[in-house]
């Protein structure tokens, strides 16, 4: 059994997320996606990057790859896939997860790092958290907006499937506390059923203990219960 | 520009021919300042790059340096290279600084490493000016662009500002590089007759053709739209498909040497290989994939497109490695083979070059230049009230924070930085090696426009310090030499006391300097620049860890080092941020008699479990470094025995350090610098200064708002 890590061409955090699982007892390998997944593939991650250098939309040309035919299908069948920045964007231009992240109210790339509520502490990617602890994670990237239509939104939020939002220290949630204009603080959110999830922060580099923090350790915990 | 008469005549007199018009622009191109350093390399030779941790020191596409072996035996070597931007960052600033990046790391690439950091000293005119200001956004968001696509992260660096940079700014851009395994190096140093030439990467078109030669003149007044096709345009998906291709090549074993195309692109990457193996090859143009129609000899030749690698293989693994190329989407065209006889290349079956590559590469005769000595100053100082030199000089470009640049660039990618930027040096964790490896890039145009000499060694150190300061000790540097036109003989004084200074500090310090890169003719109607020396320099620690820049608010504050404040010297404000504000002019500081003790020292001092903070002083001096160690949770009282000028003299080779054991550090330093006790740090947010009997006090939400200037200027 083996977590998949999705290498595009342009993909560039693909190594990050295997070593972070890796750090954590997670067996994961690098998959180049003309390859196809492996066939004992138990999890899925779309890693952070610039797949096909963002020409045409930021993730649209990764979502029309034959590979993503085969996510799709495991995702169905109860897989776990999480897409992590340019693979948010993927997971969202191929329809697994709602809504679409564009371009930065900033209209620049931005790396710093943010803090994070979590909104809802049940799904396999914040079950180690509690709802409402606040952790900090660092964003890099310059399409993160997340936009959807506000009853779209409204409809996501009513069945909770909102993950994170962007929040001060102390958990307030405010429009000075938004790094990227997202709509209503949204920085990752979960498919149809909550095996499948995307958000812009990078869980991967919070992960490993000599850097400094282990917050993010807490999302790819995801795949070891898989 | 063409070849000058003397070498012209040189060149028949070898051929015993008239070259023809593809050779005669081989050698304008290879015989050029930018390619042959005719008028720095002798100069060059005052740079010490011996020392037992040099690999392969200068010379190639970038230097290899071993790391101390790891406990369990693992060795590993790091690649340092660096690189000059300039004049095509002048005429397309998001194309010339994008590319910039692109070239030194595939220089990272062509010696078998992964390339892991980047660093880029950045050099504008004055920040008020509206032009200067539309180069460093479009410079800054090029570097973003390109380093962050391909996944390299850009984690330290310098940005500065001054008049003189205002037609010419400097892009310097470095890169570290990383072969965990030695048995994965590979040299541009062609191996063997009979081996394959193979060109993999983006086809050839006719962009960046006589880039080389662009870069060995001045600056003209219509360079912006005149010399437009001599910058490349860069394409960082391609780049990254090239990192991923030659990973791949380097773990089945497959090439036997590498270079990328850089200047004079095919022509100088193919000759300089064979050169160095004392080889030739025969070289069918023809062969080159190329992405238009109808291109000339000569272009394919000289063709400065991007993202080209030029491959040695032997016969038998030319297959495997087409078949790698075409996995990641990479052109690849088998373009001739490596030869004992001359360098030779056909077009269309004709021969359109013929000739000794190594008299092609090596044959260009060194110039030897006049130098003029240069000014001393003299003292005439300013008279400024301490309030209005701290708002002044708080929120000067030059030593206003930075976040601005890099936020924009991805300094996190690949989880390896510990200390990230914002801080005296960035801290890498290569577990591969168990090392901690500190970086840090940049030098300061103020302090060698006043003192080239004792700029330059100021320069040296201080980057140096901001390694100690973070508990490295200083392991290899590589030097970007930035001039204006040397065949002035006050410009070439300047550029002359810039290497020598450089060089003797370094030599003191007892850091080799593996390898670099020389730009001159950085002058154009608006004057030469300040001779400008960007070092960048790599430490090791072995712990990935370091105290942070900000105080935490329970220690002592004291001050390391010698100068006004300590050691009972006079200020000197030569150089400062200080005179640069209130106008005036006065000596350079001294450098300290044992900056090596001082270093090492402050390095041990750094990571003992008793230092809280540590923060070398530089731009701004002593004012800057204690304000920046403020924040809204900490802050200082701190009395200082002399005047206003004391707190702005920027004489290197000193740190603040907050410790709980202040006898402790005293004891380090004992015999090596003095100690001065400045105050204690507490929980306040507040800075205050006690000078001649007054106190002034600045919040951290003053200091910030001062420090923010470039991004409140530019938001």
């Amino acid at each position: 059994m083996t977590v998949a890590v999705i290498q595009f061409g342009g993909s560039n955090c693909d190594r990050d997320t295997v070593q972070a699982l890796t750090a954590m007892g997670v067996d994961a390998e690098l998959v180049w996606h003309e390859d196809g997944l492996p066939a004992e593939t138990s999890g899925v991650v779309l890693p952070g990057g610039f797949s096909y250098g963002d020409y045409l939309r930021a993730g649209a040309m990764a979502a029309r790859s034959p590979i993503m035919d085969e996510v799709r299908e495991l995702a169905e069948e109860e897989t776990p896939v999480l897409g992590i920045c340019n693979g948010a964007q993927i997971g969202c231009e191929s329809a697994l997860t709602p809504g679409a992240f564009t371009t930065n109210e900033s209209a620049r790339f931005q790396c710093e790092h943010v803090y994070l509520r979590v909104e809802n502490a049940d799904t396999p990617w914040t079950r180690a958290y509690e709802e409402g602890e606040v952790v900090e994670f660092p964003i890099a990237h310059g399409e993160g907006r997340f936009e959807i239509e506000d009853e779209r939104l409204e409809e996501l939020e009513e069945d909770d499937r909102i993950l994170f939002r962007y929040c001060d220290g102390d958990g307030n949630v405010t429009a000075d506390t938004n790094p990227n204009g997202s709509k209503h603080n949204v920085a990752g959110v979960t498919g149809e059923d909550d095996h499948v999830a995307v958000m812009m922060p990078h869980p991967e580099r919070v992960s490993l203990p000599e850097l400094g923090s282990t917050d993010g350790r807490g999302v790819l915990t995801g795949f070891a219960e898989s | 520009m063409s070849l000058d008469d003397s070498d012209h005549e040189l060149i028949v007199d070898h051929l015993g021919r008239e070259p023809t018009p593809a050779e005669a622009a081989l050698f304008e191109n290879l015989w050029s300042e930018h390619c042959a350093y005719r008028s720095s390399r002798p100069l060059l030779s005052a740079f010490d790059s011996e020392g037992e941790q040099v690999v392969v020191g200068p010379g190639d596409d970038a230097a290899v340096v071993s790391l101390p072996a790891g406990e369990d035996g693992s060795e590993a070597y790091i690649t340092m290279g660096v690189e000059s931007h300039n004049h095509p960052s002048y005429v397309d600033p998001f194309d010339g600084a994008a590319t910039g990046v692109g070239g030194i790391v595939r220089d990272t690439l062509s010696m078998g490493a992964y390339p892991i950091a980047l660093a880029d000293s950045l050099y504008f005119g004055d920040f008020d000016r509206e032009h200067s200001r539309y180069l460093f956004e479009g410079v800054v968001e090029g570097i973003s662009h390109y380093g962050n696509c391909i996944g390299v992260p850009t984690v330290t660096g310098s940005v500065a500002f001054h008049d003189d940079y205002e037609g010419n700014p400097l892009v310097n851009v470095a890169c570290i590089g990383l072969i965990d395994d030695p048995d994965r190096m590979v040299t541009a140093e062609a191996q063997q007759p009979g081996n394959k030439l193979v060109l993999v990467g983006n086809a050839t078109g006719r962009d960046g053709l006589g880039g080389a030669s662009f870069a060995s003149e001045d600056l003209s007044e219509d360079a912006e739209t005149e010399d437009r096709p001599a910058v490349q345009v860069g394409d960082p998906y391609t780049e990254k498909l090239l990192i991923e291709a030659s990973e791949r090549l380097l773990d089945e074993d497959l090439i036997e040497s590498a270079r990328d195309l850089g200047a004079a692109g095919l022509g100088g990457a193919s000759s300089e290989m064979v050169a160095k193996g004392g080889l030739g090859a025969d070289i069918e143009l023809d062969a080159v994939h190329q992405r238009e129609p109808n291109m000339t000899a000569l272009e394919i030749l000289l063709s400065e497109s991007q993202e080209r690698m030029c491959y040695e293989v032997t016969p038998e693994n030319v297959e495997e490695v087409k078949a790698v190329a075409e996995r990641y989407d990479l052109g690849a065209s088998v373009i001739g083979e490596v030869t004992e006889g001359n360098y030779r290349c056909t077009f269309e079956g004709e021969t359109v070059v013929d000739v000794d590559a190594h008299f092609l590469g090596e044959g260009a005769p060194m110039n030897d230049l006049p130098t003029e000595p240069q000014p001393t100053a003299e003292r005439d100082l300013p008279d400024a009230d301490l309030d209005a030199a701290l708002e002044s000089v708080l929120s000067s470009p030059n030593t206003a924070s930075k976040r601005w640049v890099y936020r924009q660039y991805d300094h996190e990618v690949q989880v390896r930085t510990s200390v990230r930027p914002g801080d005296d040096a960035a801290v890498l964790a290569v577990r591969e090696a168990d090392v901690g490896l500190a970086f840090s890039s940049g030098a300061d145009p103020n302090w060698t426009d006043a003192a080239p000499y004792d700029g330059a060694r100021a320069v040296a150190l201080e980057n140096a310090t901001n390694l100690a300061a973070k508990g490295a000790v200083p392991h290899a540097a590589v030097d970007c030499l930035n001039g204006g036109n040397p065949e002035k003989p006050d410009v070439y004084g300047g550029f002359s006391d810039i290497v020598d200074g450089l060089a003797e500090m370094c030599r003191r310090l007892d850091v080799p300097v593996v390898g670099g890169n020389v730009s001159l003719y950085n002058d154009s109607p608006s004057g030469p620049i300040p001779p400008t020396p960007t070092l960048a320099v790599v430490g090791t620690k072995d712990s990935y860890d370091a105290p942070p820049l900000s105080l935490s608010g329970e220690g002592d504050i004291l001050l390391v080092g010698e100068g006004p404040v300590a050691g009972g010297r006079e200020a000197r404000l030569g150089g400062s941020e200080y005179l640069s504000a209130f106008g005036g002019t006065d000596r350079f500081p001294a450098v300290p008699e044992d900056p090596s003790g001082f270093v090492e020292t402050a390095a041990a001092v750094a990571d003992r479990e008793t230092t809280l903070a540590t923060h070398d002083v530089s731009h701004g001096g002593l004012a800057v470094a204690l304000a920046e160690m403020v924040s809204g949770d900490a802050g200082a009282s701190v009395t200082v025995d002399g005047s206003t000028p004391a707190l702005f003299d920027e004489r290197p080779g000193r740190v603040v350090v907050e410790t709980t054991a202040p006898e402790d550090v005293r004891a380090a330093f004992d015999g090596v610098a003095p100690v001065t006790q400045l105050g204690s740090a507490d929980g306040s947010g507040t800075l205050s200064l006690s000078l001649d009997g007054e106190t002034t006090t600045l919040e951290a939400e003053q200091i910030q708002a001062y420090r923010d200037v470039i991004a409140e200027t530019l938001e």
